[in-house]
């Protein structure tokens, strides 16, 4: 059981609070309704896979039940940060090298 | 008087505790603190078990966890019975009785030794071979036969009486094994003030302390030492010793499982001591200090009873007081074999000779063991064990050849060296590195914050491993946030010399192929098979496991690994770091079902959610179906009613007068703040924004894609304030999903979900009669059908209790849903039910309300959709808001596929024969005569028998479905095609008129 | 904030039905911990932004906590904080915070939830170590000091916890899950004492 550290609640909590939300920054268009079909198709079905850095969304869902955004390495499946909902992607991260 | 060879002046169990027992119905007595395996040899038993494949006698090989041989039965009485245990870890109690596995008729006589002469049948790869023909053959007859023949206990047939408990655990240091090492480690990380866990597998703490009795540490002698040490631990409020525990797993982040074992040893277990308990430990630091494990010489017939590890036999004398043999042989490639045949000697036992397979060792030990006058041999082989239900002798020869010299021998002493536990080290993911001098695997690149010590990480010598380990405790209790450090490091005085040993095949381990010399004792792997395996194609040690299957029985290959993969080395030619060493994985000894599951049995399984009204319909003798986690009631059957009976009836009964429902699982979510109607105008199809308050609405709730996700009436209670509703089973996603896209795409709005399913039970009261019911017990609530029209809500009282009253229907009739706080739920119920029998009404159940909700074609989300159906599909258009610009599912909704002609959409469904009840699920088809496999163009969803109707009715997704009206379609069936019509959705009351009859 | 719902279902009622409290009066001993279903109270939902608070408070009569795992108690009524914007509001004095609140104009969303929830104490010694049976939190003292308050999970249910003194936690469930929750902490209390 791997332990993830909240944003909101500030320390690491027991995996089984939380719940996976699939890939972060993926947003919604605010004029989704005229997305071309090949826009919708990116944004609805395609999502990354990627071996190595992934960012994704996670619920505190037995905790505070916010969602937050977590950067995570496919490789050794660690988590290397998390961060608030809404904040952009992290330009640095720590411990990873370029 | 605790048997024939017990040695009164050796061992630290006192003799006057005596305790009973039985294997395979014989009586013995063994002394409290024995393990069964010790108790057995003081009374002279070796043999203990047959082999797994071969069926050939076994007897005890160690004195610990990495026993292969000594698997047996513990019987407690008829449910508690516990296969596969090992005498070697099992502890005496008074009243035990064990049984012997694997052997018909009896453990002398075994008809399934037969495998033993036909072994030349039975090498590696025999079974992928031999049983491939024909096919079918596998399943009914090979398998079963072969299942039968071999293998290890017989499980329990009866439930689990025992108690199993399950703790999770937070500490600084974790430090496992409590052996010297271990124990030095735990008292310098807890000497600093920080949290810590010590945990070992055996009863007693000491680890080879227990036999090493040249061992002083502190001016006492080790194993003395090491009990006040844990006494002291166990009195430091920060420290946590927990023995007979195992660690089994070492999992991310320095989670580590561990159970238990709190009452296998107790004659009379108290009842609320669960049986085992599993820890799950998380650890800022881990030190592991899980020893080492001495390996077996390899060679042939080295399986026979009487045939054991040097240490173990050290440590039977050491500790237990028994000798486990009177006339010994010793076969070794290191030192620490002599000690065990000097310890014997002194304690009077005659040590016929030492076998070293080393040409010209030299050391203290060997000295003293000439001093004894005890025959040492360099340079020579034990090339064969002779004897059958117990060694007899030992056949010796130079390692290069030359003549051959048998020795009468009762029990032969082997060590081919000791093979550092790396275990939990490598399921922590760490990576083992080869010492190449030393011939070792050792831990190389750690992945965790963890910290190996002593022998299993190859270090050797006391003092050294107690330097090693405090300083390590020290720095595991700093990183961890110690404060200060203020321990005393023990201080060795004395200690033995450790030496290398040898891995693989001794000379005399065959090239010959009808020799059998074992490698692996649990799955019966000689080093021919190895060997073999390689010469048919093998070349990953992977493969060499898998086709042999050396390692892969419940010992995991403890003793066999190094030995396994040295010779398959050998055998291609490789150096061993070049071949590789296979997976270690969790569990490092078997972990019973019940440990794991612990608590999650019968209740406690998973949470069965019952409502506030759950017990008056148990006690008007209701049905239940599950639903979820939910007991609902299912129908109400009277004396004689089978369900369609109870069914017609309550069916009947609503449409006459009235009945009563219990609508409380359906998911209830206050939507709060001046944005909520925004939020439903986003998250429903339908428009909000000009639902006045005190109305309701039907919502249709998409995903993005544009398909059904969830439907249900909301009302509107205040311009800010929504009451909505879910289905029962949708609730918690639902929720979900509303707070997924109001905190990440849409968190601009103002406006709060609470989830209050459970703060109100729900009454449905639905029927000609139900305003009759109700009005009676309501105040301040005007219930006029001009005051409160179809698909209104008000805040009033009923019974002196709030409520939110709903006027909606799921059944086509006048209909109320009364919302009442949930503790007052079944006091109303049954104020509603007294006046319901002055009309005639009844109570139905989930059953009826789904034939109801069919005769009017509502749907239920989830049957009648199953995730790829949109509104259109469904004929919901209607409830679609044409104006909006946006809703979750806009988008998806208008995908080229989900606007295509030709969809599934839903329609009615007539049989021809209104008497036939068509299947849910069933196939429809436009021409019954065409070819296997025909062309389905859709399925039935909700089928019933309708009683209201007087036929059958059903609900179907058909292809084009709209444009069949009236059309004839086929449901093929195994007994026939059965014949129907297509037909709008609604059966009963199509123009609507009893809403307000 | 939506005066009118508040408004009809705080006033006060008189009943002519039953009471009936799920597991009422249930309560189980072992060695070490006792486990015990506690009378209903008063609860809300309280959700609010930042500038909310301060009046909500005053409203309240308790300081609504805005740290983490934290909580605050004065004259029978308890705020815990859940999330960043959202607290239980337990009321054990036969003061419903519903009401209270109704009187608040700042933006903020409560709903009650006193008959949503159950209530159950957890004491003695091993309390701590009757809710680590299914809670993988860490209860130590330092890491969840005394009113310490937590969502979390126990065995298969969502639970709220809180600490109310060293050896007494306060376990809140939604009414259909206190049976399991209530079994689950008495077989945890079992060998609490072992």
């Amino acid at each position: 059981m791997l332990l993830i550290r909240c944003p909101y609640c500030e320390e690491e909590r027991p995996e089984l609070e939380f719940r996976n939300a699939g890939e972060a920054h993926i947003a919604r268009s605010a004029n989704i309704s005229g997305e071309s079909d090949d826009d919708f198709e990116k944004f609805f079905f395609i999502r990354s896979n990627p071996k190595g850095i992934i960012y994704e969304r996670w619920r505190h869902m037995h905790g505070c039940a916010r969602f937050f955004n977590a950067v995570r390495d496919t490789v050794t499946d660690k988590f290397i940060m998390t961060y608030k909902a809404g904040e952009p992607k992290p330009s640095k991260l720590p411990g990873v090298a370029k | 008087m605790s048997g024939a060879f017990r040695i009164p002046s050796a061992g630290r169990l006192k003799q006057a505790k005596t305790a009973r027992f039985s294997f395979d119905g014989q009586s013995y007595a063994g002394i409290e603190g024995d393990t069964l395996a010790s108790a057995l040899l003081a009374n002279g038993v070796h043999l203990v078990g047959r082999s797994f494949k071969y069926h050939r006698p076994r007897g005890i090989l160690s004195a610990g966890a990495e026993e292969p041989n000594a698997l047996v039965e513990i019987k407690r009485d008829a449910a508690r019975k516990t296969p596969n245990v090992r005498a070697t870890v099992q502890e005496l109690y008074d009243g035990l009785a064990a049984q012997s596995q694997n052997r018909w008729p009896s453990l002398s006589f075994d008809v399934g030794a037969v495998n033993d002469l036909a072994s030349p049948l039975f090498s590696a790869g025999f079974y992928y071979k031999t049983f491939m023909w024909p096919k079918a053959a596998w399943k009914s007859l090979y398998e079963p036969k072969i299942r039968a023949a071999a293998g290890l206990g017989v499980s329990p047939d009866q439930p689990d009486p025992d108690h199993y408990s399950s703790r999770y655990a937070h500490c600084d240091v974790l430090v496992l094994g409590g052996g010297a090492a271990g124990i030095a480690a735990a008292l310098a990380a807890a000497e600093t003030g920080v949290r810590v866990i010590l945990a070992d597998e055996q009863a007693e703490f000491g680890g080879s302390l227990r036999f090493e009795t040249g061992a002083r540490i502190d001016g006492q002698d080790g194993f003395a030492w090491a009990q006040a040490a844990i006494a002291r631990l166990q009195g430091m409020d920060n420290v946590r010793v927990l023995s007979r525990t195992t660690a089994f797993g070492y999992y991310a982040q320095n989670f580590v499982g561990l159970v238990e074992r709190i009452s296998d040893h107790l004659s009379a277990p108290g009842h609320d001591l669960p049986r085992e308990r599993l820890w799950q430990v998380r650890a800022k630091r881990v030190v592991l200090a899980s020893g080492a494990i001495e390996r077996h010489m390899v060679f042939a017939d080295n399986d026979r009873p009487g045939i054991m590890l040097a240490g173990a036999a050290r440590t039977y004398l050491n500790h237990y007081g028994v000798a486990v043999g009177k006339n010994v042989g010793v076969y070794t490639a290191n030192d620490s074999a002599y000690a065990a045949a000097i310890d014997l000697k002194k304690a009077g036992v005659n040590v016929a000779a030492i076998v070293d397979l080393r040409d010209h060792p030299t050391g203290p030990v060997i000295d003293e063991a000439r001093a004894l006058g005890i025959e040492v041999n360099f340079g020579r082989a034990v090339i064969r064990a002779g004897g059958k239900l117990r060694v007899s002798s030992m056949t010796v020869q130079p390692k290069n050849g030359g003549g051959e010299r048998t020795i009468p021998v009762d029990a032969i002493l082997m060590s081919a060296g000791w093979t550092p536990s790396v275990h939990l080290f490598s399921q922590s993911r760490g990576k083992v590195a080869f010492n190449d001098e030393t011939k070792r695997f050792v831990p190389g690149t750690y992945a965790q914050d963890c910290a190996s010590v002593g022998a299993c990480n190859g270090t050797d010598g006391l003092s050294a491993t107690i330097d090693e380990a405090y300083a390590a405790g020290e720095k595991a209790a700093k990183d961890a946030d110690a404060k200060t450090a203020k321990g005393n490091k023990p201080k060795v005085d004395a200690s033995e010399s450790w030496s290398r040993g040898m891995l693989g095949a001794a000379p005399g381990a065959g090239p010959d192929t009808t020799v059998k010399a074992f490698v692996d004792f649990q799955n019966d792997v000689t080093a021919k098979d190895i060997r073999q395996a390689v010469h048919e194609g093998m070349r990953s040690i992977e493969h060499v496991k898998r086709f042999t299957t050396n390692g892969m029985a419940t010992d995991q290959g403890k003793t066999s690994n190094m030995h396994g993969l040295a010779i398959a080395a050998e055998t291609l030619g490789k150096p061993i770091p070049e071949v590789g060493l296979t997976t270690f994985r969790a569990p490092y000894t078997p972990v019973t079902f019940g440990a794991i599951v612990s608590h999650a049995r019968g209740p406690l399984f998973d949470p069965t959610r019952k409502t506030a009204i759950h017990r008056w319909a148990e006690a008007q003798g209701a049905v239940f179906e599950d639903v979820g986690q939910w007991k609902r009631a299912w129908y109400f059957p009277k004396a004689g009613d089978d369900m369609h009976a109870a069914v017609d009836r309550e069916c009947v009964a609503v449409r006459k007068t009235a009945g009563l429902f219990d609508a409380s699982t359906l998911g209830k979510i206050e939507v709060v703040g001046p944005d909520a109607a925004k939020f439903m105008e986003l998250l429903y199809t339908n428009p909000w924004e000009k639902l006045e308050p005190g109305r309701c609405r039907y919502g249709i709730m998409l995903r993005e894609d544009g398909f059904i996700y969830d439907d249900g009436v909301v009302g509107r209670l205040a311009p800010d304030r929504f009451h909505v509703t879910t289905t029962t089973g949708g609730a918690p996603r639902v929720m979900n999903h509303m707070e997924d896209y109001l905190q990440t795409e849409f968190p601009h709005l103002n406006v709060w979900l609470t989830s209050i399913t459970e703060q109100w039970a729900v009454i449905a009261v639905q029927g000609p009669k139900s305003r009759d019911i109700i009005a009676p017990l309501v105040e301040g609530i005007d219930m006029s059908d001009e005051a409160l029209p179809h698909m209104s809500v008000r805040e009033g009282k009923i019974c002196g209790v709030p409520t939110r009253l709903f006027r909606m229907s799921f059944t086509g009739e006048r209909g109320f849903e009364v919302n009442v706080p949930a503790d007052y739920g079944q006091a109303v119920w049954e104020a509603l039910w007294a006046e319901g029998q002055k009309h005639g009404a009844a109570a139905y159940g989930t059953e009826a309300m789904h034939v109801l909700r069919a005769e009017k074609g509502y749907i239920i989300v989830g049957q009648d959709t199953d995730g790829t159906v949109t509104p259109n599909d469904a004929g919901l258009d209607w409830a679609v808001g044409k104006k909006k610009a946006d809703f979750v599912g806009i988008r998806g909704m208008a995908r080229p596929d989900l606007v295509a002609k030709g969809r599934k959409q839903l329609v009615g469904l007539k049989t021809k024969d209104p008497k036939v009840v068509l299947e849910e699920g069933a196939q429809i088809v436009e021409d019954p005569k065409q070819a296997i496999p025909m062309k389905m163009i859709g399925h039935v969803t909700s089928s019933y028998w309708s009683e209201n109707c007087g036929r059958s009715i059903a609900l179907a997704l058909v292809a084009g479905g709209r444009d069949r009206m009236g059309d004839t379609l086929y449901v093929p069936m195994p007994n026939g095609v059965i014949e129907v019509e297509v037909s709008g959705m609604v059966f009963f009351d199509e123009t609507g008129g009893r809403l307000n009859g | 904030m939506a005066k009118a719902a508040a408004k009809k279902t705080a006033a006060a009622a008189s009943p002519s039905v039953e009471r009936r409290p799920a597991l009422a009066g249930r309560s189980t001993a072992a060695t070490g911990a006792k486990v015990e279903v506690l009378p209903p109270a008063d609860r809300i939902s309280l959700r609010a932004p930042e500038a909310s608070i301060a009046a909500l408070s005053k409203a309240l009569g308790v300081t609504l906590p805005k740290k983490p795992k934290t909580s605050a108690t004065k004259a029978g009524r308890t705020a815990l904080w859940l999330g960043p914007d959202e607290w239980l509001v337990i009321d054990e004095a036969g003061n419903d915070p519903l009401t209270d609140c109704a009187a608040v104009s700042a933006l903020h969303s409560a709903v009650g939830i006193s008959h949503r929830n159950i209530a159950i104490a957890v004491t003695g010694a091993g309390a701590a170590a009757t809710i680590n049976a299914g809670c993988p939190q860490d209860l130590s003292l330092d890491a969840f000091p005394v009113g310490a308050a937590s969502r979390t999970i126990l065995g298969k249910a969502e639970i709220v916890l809180l600490r109310n003194a060293p050896d007494a936690f306060r376990v809140e469930c939604w009414r259909s899950f206190s049976d399991y929750v209530f079994t689950f902490l008495s077989e945890g209390s079992r060998d609490a004492a072992v």
